[in-house]
Parts: C-alpha cells; sequence; structure tokens
C-alpha cells in the first residue's frame, strides 16, 4: 500500500476535528476538483465545524450547502464524479446516511466493476460515527458493518489526529469511492503531532502496532483505541504486557499486520462499539482462527457494543467497551504461569 | 396559468426574504397544459420540418423493429429479459435525437431503444440483458450513463452531472429518463429538488406509459398529472402526447434550449402507452383489457407520423420501403451479432471491484482459477 506524504502544516492542529479540515483544506488547495458538499457544511462549518472556512476561502461552489436530502447528495456526488470531480461528501450523523444506502449500495460501490474499470467513482463519504458523547437517538450509530459487507467500497477509520489528517489525504486521492468513518467522540482528542515529525503516515489498507506486548493482542480501531491503550496500561498490574493493533482500515483489512501480531502472542481480543453478531470483530475472529489456529493458546474473544438498538445516553456507558470489560475478557484467556 | 397567480401564491410563508433569495427569471409558465401537447394532425403541423420528419420516421421503424427483434432475442433464450418499448419509440427516439453530442442520456432499464438512437450499438445496449455483463460500453465514450436498474436512482447522477459540468463552464445538458413507476421514488423528489435548487440543466423526460409492471397510474399518485409535480419543485412542468414525435421533438428541445442557456431544468411527461407487457415474465391480460390495448393500438406513434407525412406529401412508397428495408439490415445484424456466444472469462469477476485488488479478493481468485484448472484437466483427460 502507498504511504502518503503528510505535508507538513504551518499551524500545529491540535485536535483531530482541525486535522480533518485541514487535510480537506490542503486537498483543496491542490486540486480544483475536490468539492465538499452537505448539509450544513457552508457558512456552519458543519455540525462539529470540521468543514470551518470551506466555504469562505473556496467559494460556495466547492464547499456546497446541499438540501437535506442524503439520497440527493450522494447521488449528486455520483454525477458529479462521473463528470470528474473528486466530491467530499459529508453524512452529519452515522444514522442520516441510512436514506444514502441505495445510492452508495447500488451505484457508488458497483459503478467501477458494473463499468469494466471505465468509470471510477472518486468519492469520499465523510460519517461521524460512534457514541460516548451524550447524542440522542439516532445520533451515534456504529455503522460500519454495513459498509464492510458491501463490495466496491474502501472503510477506513482514523483513531489519531495525524491519521485524521493522512488517511483523510489518501481518502480523497483514491479513484475508489471510501467510507471514511469519523470517531466523533475524538474529534477533541488533542495531539502531540508536531509539524515537524515525521513527514508520512502509512495509507489506506496498513494496520498499525500502536504498543507492542507479548502477553495477548487488542486488535480494535477507531474509537475504540484509546480505551484499548489504557486497558493495556491498567494490565500491566495484572502482569499481562498487551499488545495494541490499530486496524486504521477495515477493507482492505491488513490480515499481515494483525497475524503476525498474534502468532507472536498467542492470544487475541477484538474490541469495538458496534454489535458483536455480523460485526466486523466476527470476521476477524475467524480470520485470525483460519490462520493463527496452530498458534492460539486460547479462542480469540470479542469485546464490542451489545447487540441492541443504540442505547439513550444516560445508558450508553454500559454499553460501550470500557477498560474493565476488555480486562475481564483478556482475564478469560486463561493464563496459567 | 402561471404559478403566481394560484391562489394564496402571493402570501409568503418567510418574514424576510433570505439574503439568498432569488426570483426566477425565467418567465416560462410552470404549469402544464391541461391536455398533451400534440403537433400531429393539428394546425401546427404546418411548420414541421421535412427533412427532420422524414429522419424521425425512418427511427421509429427502426425501433420499432429493434423492439420486435429484441422480443423475439428473448423467446430464443438470447436476453434474459427485455423490457419492450413498444409503442413508446417516439419517446426513446424523441430523448436521443435532441441531445447534442457533448450531453449526456441518464436511461432506466428501459431505454435502451434511447441509447442506441444515441448511436450506441445494439448488441452494447443489449449486454445487461443478454447476461455477460451490467454495462457493455464506456459510458464516457458514449456520453449515456449505465442504464439504471434501481428506480430514479440515476436521477440525481444526472443532476451532480449537469452541476459539474455548469461549474467547469462547459456547454453540456443532461437528459435523465425515468417511468411513472419511479416518479413515486424518493430519489425523484430529491433529484427534481436538487436540480431547481441549482438551476441545473437537466431535462427529466417522465415516460407515462400507463403501469409500473401491473400497477396503473391511479394508485402511483393522486395528482391531476405528473407533470403537475414539477410546479412544486420551481421548475416547469410539460404534458406531450408521447406518441406524437414531432411534439416529442419540439417539446424536448425547447427543454433542452432552456436548460443550455442556464434557464434551468424541465420535467416532461410524456403520456403514452406500453403495448407489450413489461417483461417476458409478466402477463399483461391479468391487470389490463383488450380495448384499452386496442385504442392505443389506433394510437401508433408511427402511424400517426406516417399519416401525416404522406398526406402532406412528403413521405412516398419509395421512402417507408428504404426505411424498412435500412431496419431489417439493423435486425439482421442484431440477430447475427446476438447469435455469436460471448466469450466470457470468469476470472473477470475479481476486475475492477477496487483500483487494487484487496487480498481477499486475490485469495479467491487464486480458488476460482484453481478450480478452472482442475475443470480443464477433467475435460483433458476425459477426452
Amino acid at each position: 500500500m502507498t504511504t502518503v506524504a503528510v505535508k507538513t502544516a504551518t499551524t500545529k492542529p491540535a485536535t483531530m476535528a482541525q486535522a480533518l479540515n485541514r487535510a480537506m483544506r490542503d486537498a483543496m488547495a491542490e486540486d480544483p476538483a475536490v468539492h465538499v458538499m452537505g448539509e450544513d457544511v457552508g457558512a456552519l462549518g458543519g455540525v462539529f465545524r470540521i468543514t470551518d472556512g470551506l466555504a469562505k476561502e473556496f467559494g460556495e461552489d466547492r464547499c456546497t450547502d446541499t438540501p437535506l436530502a442524503e439520497a440527493g447528495i450522494l447521488g449528486a456526488a455520483v454525477g458529479m464524479a462521473m463528470y470528474g470531480l473528486r466530491p467530499v461528501v459529508e453524512m452529519q450523523f452515522d444514522a442520516f446516511a441510512y436514506p444514502a444506502f441505495e445510492q452508495l449500495i447500488s451505484h457508488v460501490a458497483k459503478m467501477r466493476n458494473r463499468t469494466r474499470g471505465a468509470m471510477p467513482l472518486p468519492i469520499t463519504i465523510r460519517v461521524p460515527y460512534g457514541g460516548g458523547i451524550g447524542g440522542v437517538e439516532h445520533h451515534c450509530d456504529s455503522s460500519e458493518a454495513y459498509y464492510v459487507a458491501t463490495p466496491g467500497l474502501t472503510v477506513v477509520t482514523p483513531a489519531t489526529v495525524e491519521d485524521a489528517y493522512g488517511l483523510l489525504r489518501a481518502s480523497i486521492a483514491s479513484d475508489d469511492p471510501v467510507i471514511f468513518l469519523e470517531p466523533k467522540r475524538l474529534y477533541w482528542s488533542k495531539s502531540d503531532w508536531s509539524p515537524e515529525a515525521p513527514a508520512a503516515v502509512p495509507g489506506i489498507g496498513k494496520a498499525l502496532v500502536r504498543r507492542t506486548g507479548t502477553s495477548a493482542t487488542l486488535i480494535t480501531y477507531g474509537p475504540s483505541l484509546p480505551v484499548c491503550m489504557e486497558a493495556a496500561e491498567a494490565a500491566r498490574q495484572e502482569g499481562w504486557d498487551l499488545e495494541v493493533v490499530d486496524l486504521r482500515s477495515l477493507v482492505p483489512f491488513d490480515e499481515e499486520t494483525v497475524v503476525a501480531s498474534v502468532r507472536r502472542t498467542g492470544r487475541a481480543v477484538v474490541v469495538h462499539e458496534s454489535g458483536g453478531f455480523g460485526g466486523p470483530g466476527a470476521e476477524i475472529a475467524a480470520r485470525v482462527t483460519e490462520r493463527c489456529f496452530h498458534h492460539l493458546e486460547a479462542p480469540v474473544l470479542r469485546v464490542t457494543g451489545f447487540d441492541i438498538p443504540y442505547p439513550p445516553p444516560m445508558l450508553e456507558k454500559h454499553h460501550l467497551p470500557g477498560v474493565d470489560r476488555i480486562l475481564d475478557t483478556v482475564a478469560r484467556l486463561q493464563w496459567e504461569n | 396559468m402561471t404559478v403566481q397567480e394560484l391562489p394564496g401564491a402571493g402570501a409568503s410563508h418567510r418574514s424576510t426574504p433570505p439574503p439568498a433569495w432569488r426570483p426566477r427569471t425565467d418567465a416560462a409558465p410552470l404549469l402544464p397544459d391541461p391536455e398533451p401537447y400534440r403537433v400531429l394532425g393539428t394546425p401546427a403541423a404546418d411548420r414541421l420540418d421535412p427533412e427532420l420528419m422524414r429522419r424521425c420516421y425512418a427511427e421509429l421503424v427502426r425501433g420499432r423493429r429493434y423492439n420486435a427483434q429484441a422480443t423475439a432475442l428473448t423467446r430464443q433464450g438470447r436476453l434474459a429479459v427485455y423490457p419492450s418499448t413498444v409503442g413508446q419509440e417516439a419517446c426513446e427516439i424523441a430523448a436521443a435525437m435532441v441531445l447534442e453530442e457533448q450531453d449526456w442520456l441518464f436511461p432506466s432499464y428501459r431505454d435502451t431503444l434511447a441509447a442506441v438512437a444515441r448511436g450506441l450499438d445494439p448488441v452494447q445496449a443489449l449486454t445487461l440483458l443478454r447476461g455477460d455483463w451490467h454495462t457493455g460500453y464506456d459510458p464516457r465514450e458514449h456520453r449515456i450513463a449505465p442504464l439504471s436498474t434501481p428506480l430514479a436512482t440515476q436521477l440525481p447522477h444526472a443532476v451532480g452531472l449537469a452541476h459539474a459540468a455548469r461549474l467547469r463552464g462547459d456547454d453540456v445538458v443532461a437528459l435523465a429518463m425515468v417511468g411513472d413507476g419511479g416518479t413515486s421514488e424518493g430519489d425523484f423528489h430529491e433529484a427534481m429538488n436538487f436540480a431547481a435548487v441549482w438551476q441545473a440543466p437537466v431535462v427529466f423526460l417522465v415516460q407515462n406509459n400507463g403501469f409500473a409492471i401491473s400497477v396503473p397510474l391511479a394508485k402511483q399518485t393522486a395528482a391531476p398529472t405528473l407533470a403537475h409535480k414539477a410546479v412544486g419543485y420551481g421548475m416547469p412542468g410539460r404534458l406531450v402526447d408521447g406518441n406524437d414525435i414531432a411534439a416529442m421533438h419540439e417539446v424536448l428541445s425547447e427543454a433542452v434550449r432552456r436548460a443550455r442557456s442556464g434557464g434551468g431544468p424541465t420535467m416532461i411527461e410524456a403520456v403514452t402507452y406500453r403495448i407489450e407487457a413489461h417483461t417476458n415474465a409478466d402477463d399483461a391480460t391479468r391487470y389490463r383489457g383488450d380495448a384499452e390495448v386496442e385504442a392505443w393500438k389506433a394510437h401508433d406513434p408511427i402511424e400517426l407520423l406516417e399519416r401525416e407525412l404522406t398526406a402532406r406529401g412528403l413521405l412516398d412508397e419509395a421512402g417507408i420501403k428504404a426505411a424498412k428495408d435500412a431496419a431489417e439490415t439493423m435486425a439482421a445484424e442484431l440477430r447475427d451479432a446476438m447469435n455469436a456466444e460471448p466469450v466470457l472469462d470468469p476470472m473477470d469477476l475479481f476486475e475492477n471491484v477496487y483500483a487494487e485488488q484487496t487480498g481477499r479478493l486475490r485469495e479467491q481468485a487464486a480458488m476460482l482459477r484453481a478450480e478452472l484448472d482442475a475443470a480443464e484437466q477433467e475435460e483433458g483427460d476425459g477426452s
């Protein structure tokens, strides 16, 4: 997979929200074909302010407030991409994207294939997803299982500020449609990314070992990465040295990095917010079992959100995978020293 | 009546007009005429362009023959399915004829004839229906979007493409086709609304052929006509006799002209009839009577034009024969081409899913390759 050059920012992006904004701004400045569109992305700068200032800087033709209609937004983006533009579409909230699913599945995901490569669609679909922000119903879904089940879609999700920038640049540069899942509770996470730091992050399709360890591998992505990092720190008190793999990209799935890690540690736990049944963790656990069976000391376990509709804000803390649940699950990997 | 004359149209629900408000500068009335617009058989036919009408005639005859040939190919098992446009040829032909080379056509699955009339090789147009691939042509080369099977979903694409072209300063109009059933879909609404808000150079052509498979228009909409729907979006709605190719050509041309000159979108309802069943899988006798079909057969698009042109001395027996001969040649070529078995490579299944094949697809491709090799080996051993 290609490595994406990360342009040295003149001002240090302090939060993931700013890094995303910066990524769009740099992409728009470099390529006049890049167009940002969606509900409220103009004057308001998006409900999360991720598109803040883009309309002012590039004009309303490049950063367009559309009518409130997700199928129309994505459908129009298809036509724009057919004509050679590179639309970056904002879906505002995870569950608001559902009206656009027909466009997504019947057209966006398939256009390259049905035209035998003659008409690729370079559309980036930004979907703020996941919970933990106290949002009411329909504002906190983890909808990644729907996307990863659809051939033709690339599905990425950053967990760090530098990845927010690097992966969004890579997504906009991709000639394939990309579902760019933004963990909305990490929008305001601070960065230790220095503009003078390494000038590149790995591109789409590469998982990263965020913490090395020997006892077991936590396989995770997006909003669950900081939780897993915290769990790994806490696990030291139990005498466990946990490795943490950040997938970054769900499709394509970097099986090699995951498999290499699990073969080293012999134990694996997959962690994500979305429901377990038919969730990405089910696929990952199956793949790890297929590839690592003889290296495994224990079954591959999963820590996921419950298989329930997303709960009301006052109960969401019981639903979301937290440090304790991760540690309890790690304990079930049954060490005998 | 214009929209400004509608009762209550002057009363605004806004306390003050928002800054972005721009009054429509286009004076075209929004409401459709109460009756479908007709030219053939009316005094308006006096202004017909003889050369254009003779071309229309030849295209209609060819289109009818194409329909007959494609239907025959379905019976022979050469096509998986063919949604016929017998009776609707004037809509299909006119849609293709009014577009310039740089314009784009967005057809539905029923509109292969429009694609053929635009110049697409009939075999390429029928690839989807034969079943060897989903799209048989390069959309950019012909400026014809892939035939859309989901209803109305191609309409927002037309809007987006036209919008993009206008942003780039290109002189491009998009013409999107949809059936009466498709007007009930959400994508129809969203496309019409986007087109009007963006003043995109788009023409929506609704072929009201009476039925969405078996469901009649009366169960599809409570609107007086489908053309009335345009009013709510702020674009002109036109009601036209879809079997009158002169009227179709005129109304579509006017809409394309308006779009090209920055006047925004138009929605046209062509009132026509699907003489044949929805597809070969449909039994039309379950939902409509012979009398209705016969009445529409008496209003045949080819006969309407033929009658007009012969009465005016613009078409003679030789002209009719020449059109039929050209149509037969097309049919014979189509037959020959469709009788040749397409050569398919199963390994194509894994191509063009992504720009770069994923590891998962490479594994699955290797599995199929091994299966194919084993089958070939077996065949070799058996002979």
